[in-house]
């Protein structure tokens, strides 16, 4: 029973909580500060900040690895090959190191960073708020599956001490079957993370088909609803498959049951099978969530109704769908027939149509808008570039012919970095931003926020685009060392990666300072016309909001949502520009406290009354 | 949208919907609460004691729990799909390996088994029935009957694999035939591989087994105190479900590897 938690904020000492003032200055932060009531919290907005914290971490030192990646490969060492090449030196480290390096890489980025990312953060963070509930449907499964997540990242901090993972994020056969032990601690740490992907999953599907506000019709949800809504469709059909690969891969190891062991009877590609059964939809869990942010932020800092809400809608369901019938896509060349391939090929085409339906909606709902260029639009318009890229380089490597050739060389890994790091972790970090003033009562400067932007545009390209460029010539992948013909793109690659650098570490600083030094937030600083912003104070109350919303329009009907005009971009008076190091830019609230009015926006909002 | 529905909008929750963010909300909730009872505590009216502070209704609890647990059996049956899969393939590669393993395990005990957890399956049926009715003591004799059911399989399977490992008949590396009854095995191409798949689906079918009786016994002594009635039963009815999923696995599993010539 809840009331036995003593973390929980609806339990009978906050029974009363009428009497807590409701300016947002009790709020879900400081009602209780112990480290248990964290620990043992099942508020969704504290398990999201408990996963922010986390996955920043990973996200740190799965980076960390790519850069010593990137600085192994600033230059070429075959001269050093007289004593073997095994034994050869490096830049920086030995081939064996190189191995265990981008595996790490890999596996922690996609199994402990880019699969929980979104969901785990901002769709714990926002989506309740988003049905106008105060929790989502199970809070103690869902501080469960925060504990899940633990325990797989520290059985992969465990497998660090068996031995070095040198398998590729991928776990192939036979080799996974051969390699040191870390492989059986990572297929355990794979299997029991999947249950936390699980376990959010089921909460979100129960939690939007039963717990909406009054009034909230699927139709008016907002889009980054329907987004979490098909991605935790895949994550609940998909993930089980990955989880009993995962065993079986144990068990392979442990008994030897010759399953995908060609040695003992098994079949290798059985294992490729199952494994991109998960494996693709996925990098469709990676991105779907960071569609639903941009959606979000593209009809906010538009000003404009979303246009084709139900294509953009459904397309993210089709896309859910479709990306279960694709995996043979990453199979080309490991010997599944001929009539399998081109299969795959073909619907690997149709799958690009949903995704260009997205980009297309979104660049008409920009059209005539009244566009205001805020970090998060930023981030936006960025991932709106970056995923074009990825997405039509993506439909190009599912050209069987150019596949065979293409496959396995740094082609590839610039598709899937464009697609992952310039689609989901953009959109992440432009999310991070445009909730940033709801999570914590804090504006960032937004000045410094645009200065890092640009860093990490400019490095992102400079990194991953040259990588098209050496793939194309033939470069391959998980290659620790090449001919002296790639140094010359390697190096302006290893640069850019460098800057890239400097801008992630700008746009957490970008954060860290919003949090010490901010300005107080107001309610609702961008405008936006869903119920976080319209209902909810910054911080939200622990109960989320004081009085159950009661919905009577659509999420991007800014017109009718009047309730949020007088907070858009107030500037002037006292504006704190000057002493913070923002540019006036930054929407004002109620920066001094007292409730002063906040003086009705400059912005022209007419077309707001067209309807659409 | 039935009246009281928590995704109906509800006359008398109609509070003003106007936020102005230039009113800050403690100097008007008494004017935004006045007509909506549940507004500023929830907890106050209508209040089982069953009834989690996020939820609207008892109903909506237990649709929200119910719609739960069926997400969650169809991700056991796609974690089981993964050994059905591997299944298929190796029973068309190897067929004749196949047909001969599959007649060296025990149909007779197989048999028993399907029919025990049948008979399980109806009892725990019988148990949701019963609390339906409120009767307590019919609630708590079904339950134990389907845990009996439950130990019944298990100690029929501890007896199938012992038989098995006393003639080297075990699951990998390890496997090699010996004796009179299995010895014939060993020139059997591939036939490891046949008894690594038994044993693997069916030990992780054990372990939902013994899953389930965990949870079954939490609910049999919930229903000893008298926690379930009529009105609330969720944990029955989840616990009902989630045997019922078992019990249909094994009876895919069975004539699989049991049936087969
Ligand atoms: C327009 C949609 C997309 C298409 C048509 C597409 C197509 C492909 C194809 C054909 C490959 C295999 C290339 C090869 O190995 O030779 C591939 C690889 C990959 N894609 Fe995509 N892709 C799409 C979107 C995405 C997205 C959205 C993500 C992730 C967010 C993603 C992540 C990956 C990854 C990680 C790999 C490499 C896997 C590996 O071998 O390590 N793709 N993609
Ligand atoms: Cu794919």
């Amino acid at each position: 029973m809840a009331q036995t938690l003593t973390a929980d904020p609806h339990a009978p000492t906050a029974h009363g909580h009428a009497a807590h003032p409701t300016d947002g200055s009790y709020n879900y932060l400081n009602y209780d500060k112990t480290f248990m009531s964290w620990a043992k919290t099942v508020d969704h907005k504290r398990i999201g900040l408990m996963y922010m914290v986390t996955l920043a971490l990973v996200f740190l030192v799965a980076g960390l690895f790519a850069i010593a990646l990137r600085t192994e490969l600033i230059a070429t060492n075959w001269t050093n090959y007289a004593a073997g090449e095994q034994d050869a030196a490096g830049t920086i480290m030995n081939a064996n190191t190189y191995n265990w390096v981008f595996t790490m890489h890999g596996a922690m980025m996609t199994f402990l960073f880019l699969v929980p990312s979104v969901p785990a953060i901002l769709g714990n963070f926002v989506l309740p708020l988003h049905l106008g509930a105060k929790d989502v449907a199970f809070p103690r499964l869902n501080l469960a599956s925060y504990y899940f997540y633990i325990a797989g990242a520290v059985l992969v901090i465990a497998s660090l001490f068996v031995g070095q993972l040198d398998t590729g994020w991928t776990f192939y056969m036979p080799y996974s079957a051969r390699t040191n032990g870390s492989v059986t601690f990572l297929t355990m740490a794979i299997f029991i993370a999947g249950f936390s992907s699980i376990f959010t999953g089921l909460n979100f599907i129960v939690t939007i088909h039963k717990m909406r506000a009054p009034g909230l019709t699927w139709n008016r949800l907002p889009l980054f609803v329907w987004a979490m809504y098909a991605v935790s469709l895949v994550q609940v059909l998909a993930t089980p498959v990955l989880g009993i690969t995962m065993l079986l891969l144990f068990t392979e190891r442990i008994f030897g049951v010759g399953i995908f062991d060609p040695a003992l009877g098994g079949d290798p590609i059985l294992f490729q099978h199952m494994f991109w059964f998960y494996s693709h939809p996925a990098v469709y869990i990676m991105i779907l969530p960071a569609f639903g942010i941009i959606s979000e932020l593209m009809g906010t800092f538009s000003r404009q109704r979303l246009y084709g809400y139900r294509a953009v809608a459904l397309s993210s369901v089709a896309i859910a769908l479709l990306g279960f019938l694709v995996w043979g896509h990453h199979m080309f060349v490991s010997g599944q027939s001929a009539i399998s391939s081109i299969i795959f090929s073909l619907i690997t085409y149709l799958i690009g149509i949903p995704s260009g339906i997205k980009v297309f909606n979104w660049v008409t709902t920009m059209y005539k808008g009244s566009i205001w260029l805020q970090t998060p639009m930023i981030y936006a318009l960025m991932f709106i570039f970056l995923f074009t890229i990825g997405g039509l380089t993506g439909v190009m490597v599912g050209v069987l012919a150019v596949d065979v050739a293409l496959h396995d060389t740094y082609y590839v890994v610039a598709h899937f970095h464009y697609v992952m790091m310039g689609g989901t972790v953009i959109a992440l970090i432009g999310g991070m931003y445009y909730w940033f003033p709801k999570m914590f009562g804090k504006m960032y400067s937004e000045r410094w926020a645009k200065i890092f932007s640009l860093f990490v545009f400019v490095g992102f390209n400079t990194t991953f685009f040259t990588q098209f460029l050496l793939g194309a010539k033939g470069m391959p992948r998980r290659y620790w060392d090449y001919i002296p013909m790639y140094e010359h793109l390697h190096q302006i690659s290893t640069i850019g990666s460098y800057i890239l650098a400097v801008g992630l570490f700008g746009v957490l600083g970008t954060w860290i300072w919003g949090l010490m030094k901010g300005r107080k937030a107001p309610q609702n600083p961008w405008g936006a016309a869903t119920l976080e912003w319209t209902h909810a104070t910054s911080p939200p109350d622990p109960h989320n909001f004081t009085a159950t919303p009661v919905v009577t329009r659509g999420p991007y009907d800014y017109y009718l949502a009047d309730e949020v005009f007088l907070t858009r971009n107030a500037p002037s008076s006292g504006d704190g520009a000057a002493g913070d190091g923002s540019d006036g830019d930054v929407p004002q609230g109620d920066g001094s406290g007292d409730g002063a009015a906040a003086t009705v926006v400059a912005r022209p909002i007419v077309r707001d009354f067209k309807p659409h | 949208m039935p009246p009281g529905h928590p995704n109906g909008v509800r006359a008398d929750r109609n509070w003003p919907l106007r936020f102005d963010f230039t009113t800050p909300m403690a100097s008007a909730p008494a004017t935004l609460t006045v007509d909506s009872p549940e507004v500023h505590d929830a907890h106050a009216h209508d209040h089982p004691p069953h009834l989690q502070h996020h939820f609207v209704s008892s109903e909506q609890q237990f649709d929200a729990a119910k719609m739960g647990m069926w997400l969650f059996l169809a991700t056991e049956i796609l974690l089981f799909s993964g050994m059905f899969v591997a299944y298929a393939v190796f029973r068309t590669l190897y067929p004749a390996t196949y047909e001969a393993c599959a007649t060296a395990l025990n149909t007779m005990q197989g048999a028993f088994n399907t029919l025990v957890l049948l008979g399980s399956s109806l009892t725990v049926a019988l148990a949701i029935n019963a609390i339906q009715r409120d009767d307590q003591k019919g609630l708590q004799r079904y339950l134990l009957l389907t845990l009996l059911g439950a130990a019944i399989f298990l100690v029929v399977k501890y007896f199938e694999y012992t038989h098995k490992f006393h003639s080297g008949i075990f699951p990998g590396l390890a496997f090699h035939p010996y004796g009179e009854e299995f010895g014939h095995l060993a020139t059997v191409p591939y036939a490891r591989q046949f008894f690594s798949l038994y044993y693997v689906s069916t030990g992780i079918h054990a372990i939902h087994i013994i899953a389930g009786m965990v949870v079954l016994s939490w609910v049999y002594l919930k229903a000893r105190k008298g926690t379930f009635s009529s009105s609330y039963y969720t944990h029955v009815e989840l616990g009902g479900l989630y045997w019922h999923l078992v019990d249909v696995i094994w009876i895919f599993l069975f004539p699989l590897l049991y049936l087969i010539h």
